[in-house]
């Protein structure tokens, strides 16, 4: 008998609809697979009984005719959606004990397609990180091994490294994740599968724990461009609960997957070239470009000049937005409250004992730029130099219809590599963010593997509202190179493909 | 950046630090502010500021309750309540 974590989810969906498999099977075989995969660390909290009885319920509609889009697909859900009465923790102490009366627009969106979800996915403590070691919860394991012999645990990325890591693994079928400056791509990349994060207000923000309000946008890993096209067909829509949710129709985002590259044109931008990249990573980038060339598209080099201004804007804007976000938990309405001698010292004391490190330095360094005196030279500038990454990117697409760059300047690192300067783990997502600032989509998808047996992916970047071009591009890649692909550890050993 | 600034904005931020934050503050923050102050050489005259990407109007809405009364969820996780409010120590002498 096949091994049910090892069907792509449109497979799956295909053998439910035909009744060759049940829902209450495929969820079993997927809460097992957690139970023999529970030293990855990459739930936060299991939902064990809710998801038997999900399952149960979508085999009911299918046996009555009435299935929905993803019925009974057993999905993991990044920690940092609220969904109803299930605790919601952002991974942080902040919210140990917090479980909302309420349910995000997205997760309800999935919910009303028949997902069945199967727990909370672990992340950087309130998405802040890229490797996943800031969880209050502990650090995420990537299933994926150096074949070098050593046996060091490698990270998954982050911030969504808890779902990247889930779905390499076979634990879900698929995973939300959000993704500020990268923390879809990058992981994915690290995982060796796809994510796309959509346009910004493609995807409600609402129930989403905020961390910076104008960059976060859901997004969708899957092992396949086609099931990460299923998830967010059914994640994305208008949300009037958003005021950044923009109203426009979602398309059918499965439709022209396949379709032919004959007369697209794909920009290389010439600034992604940093220094220090190593040769394999910029020789997987080339091939890319071959492979786009043979399925007929057209390769040009672009110029984004402000693209080394990127990270240190993002690391104006980013802590800024989240100093302001997170002035809420003051241990009043919920969260965690460490009691002090009057209410500012409750506050201080509070905020001090529920936040880690990374988050404290970000509230500090949003709290400097954003005080008297430098407003303008920090906050304001960054903005106004955001405006000019962004008119990068437009000027681009005059010229070209995607971006085809590396996804990050390395592959999966060690646990505790990067650690000791922050600035140095800020540089991983240096491909990742100039998109996020501009608010563009862009996907990582799986297109080799680097001399030490790890994943690497590839990065394209559409145009607003152009995820269509972006899957078909990504799905181009991921055909071409022919990671038949399963990755890592689908069949419970740790060994690639 | 020095231990009076570092001090100053732990406050504004309502985050209480004990020495060794705040000295390891000083160094992370003053070099993190070095790195985005690269942003100081790019011209920016006659630029806006972009704060959103999305150029929506904010959507107005009948002025009608559509979820209210919901007093019980809103409490719900509060670390301490009475009567239907939130409890915190005293503010007022």
């Amino acid at each position: 008998m096949t091994d049910l974590t090892q069907l792509t989810l449109s497979e799956a969906l295909k053998k439910l609809k035909s009744k060759d498999i049940k829902a209450s099977e495929l969820t079993d075989a997927h809460l097992t697979k957690m139970e023999s995969n529970k030293d990855l660390n990459a739930f936060i909290t299991e939902t064990h009984d809710i998801a038997q009885e999900q399952a149960q319920k979508a085999d009911e509609r299918y046996a009555n005719g009435t299935a929905k889009a993803l019925d009974g697909i057993p999905l993991g859900i990044k920690d940092l959606f609220c969904t109803k009465d299930i605790r919601t923790t952002a991974a942080s102490k902040m919210l140990e004990n917090f479980v909302p009366p309420y349910e995000s627009t997205v997760t309800q969106n999935l919910l009303n397609d028949g997902a069945v979800f199967t727990g909370k996915l672990n992340l950087d403590e309130f998405a802040m990180g890229s490797s996943n070691t800031t969880s209050y919860f502990g650090n995420v394991i990537n299933p994926w091994k150096r074949n070098t012999g050593d046996d060091a645990q490698l990270v998954p990325g982050g911030s969504s490294g808890g779902s990247a890591a889930a779905v390499a693994s076979g634990m879900v079928m698929a995973a939300t994740g959000t993704d500020t400056g990268g923390s879809i791509r990058q992981p994915a990349s690290f995982c060796g599968i796809v994510g796309i994060k959509p346009t910004y207000g493609r995807c409600s923000r609402f129930g989403i724990v905020a961390f910076s309000s104008s960059l976060d946008q859901a997004g969708a890993f899957a092992r396949t461009t086609e099931d990460a096209a299923l998830l967010l067909q059914s994640m994305a829509g208008f949300d009037p609960k958003d005021s950044t949710s923009v109203d426009k129709p979602v398309p059918d985002f499965t439709k022209n997957l396949t379709g032919s590259l004959k007369g697209l044109k794909v920009g290389i931008p010439k600034e992604y070239r940093v220094e220090g990249m190593p040769l394999e990573i910029e020789n997987l980038w080339e091939k890319g470009k071959e492979w786009l060339e043979e399925e007929g598209a057209e390769v040009i080099d672009v110029s984004l000049p402000h693209t080394k201004y990127a990270l240190p804007t993002y690391y104006i804007i980013a802590p800024a937005e989240a100093s302001s976000n997170l002035a809420r938990y003051d241990g009043v309405r919920y969260g965690l409250r460490m009691p002090g001698q009057d209410i500012t010292e409750t506050y201080e004391k509070t905020r001090a004992e529920g936040f880690g490190d990374e988050v404290m330095r970000r509230i500090m360094i949003g709290t400097y730029v954003l005080s008297a005196g430098y407003y303008d030279a920090y906050y304001i500038q960054a903005q106004k130099v955001r405006r000019l990454i962004r008119d990068d990117f437009m000027k681009a697409y005059e010229k070209c219809d995607v971006l085809l760059t590396p996804t990050a300047p390395s592959a999966a690192f060690a646990i505790g590599e990067n650690e000791d300067d922050p600035i140095k783990m800020y540089l991983n997502d240096v491909f990742t963010v100039p998109a996020s600032l501009a608010g563009l989509p862009g996907m990582s998808v799986p297109a080799g593997l680097d001399t030490k047996g790890l994943p690497l992916g590839l990065q394209i970047l559409g145009k607003p509202w152009d995820e269509e071009t972006v899957l078909k591009v990504g799905n181009s890649i991921e055909r071409a190179a022919g990671l038949s692909h399963m990755p890592v550890t689908l069949d419970g050993k740790r060994e690639a493909a | 950046m020095d231990r009076k600034t570092v001090k100053k904005v732990a406050r504004l931020a309502r985050l209480e630090l004990n020495d060794t934050q705040e000295e390891r503050l000083v160094e992370q923050l003053g070099n993190i502010i070095g790195f985005v102050e690269t942003l100081s050489e790019v011209d920016t005259n006659n630029v806006e500021p972009l704060a959103s990407v999305v150029d929506n109007e904010l959507r107005l809405r009948e002025d009608k309750v559509v979820d209210g009364g919901q007093q019980d969820a809103v409490l719900k996780n509060a670390p301490e309540t009475a009567e239907g409010y939130f409890v915190i120590s005293k503010v007022v002498e």
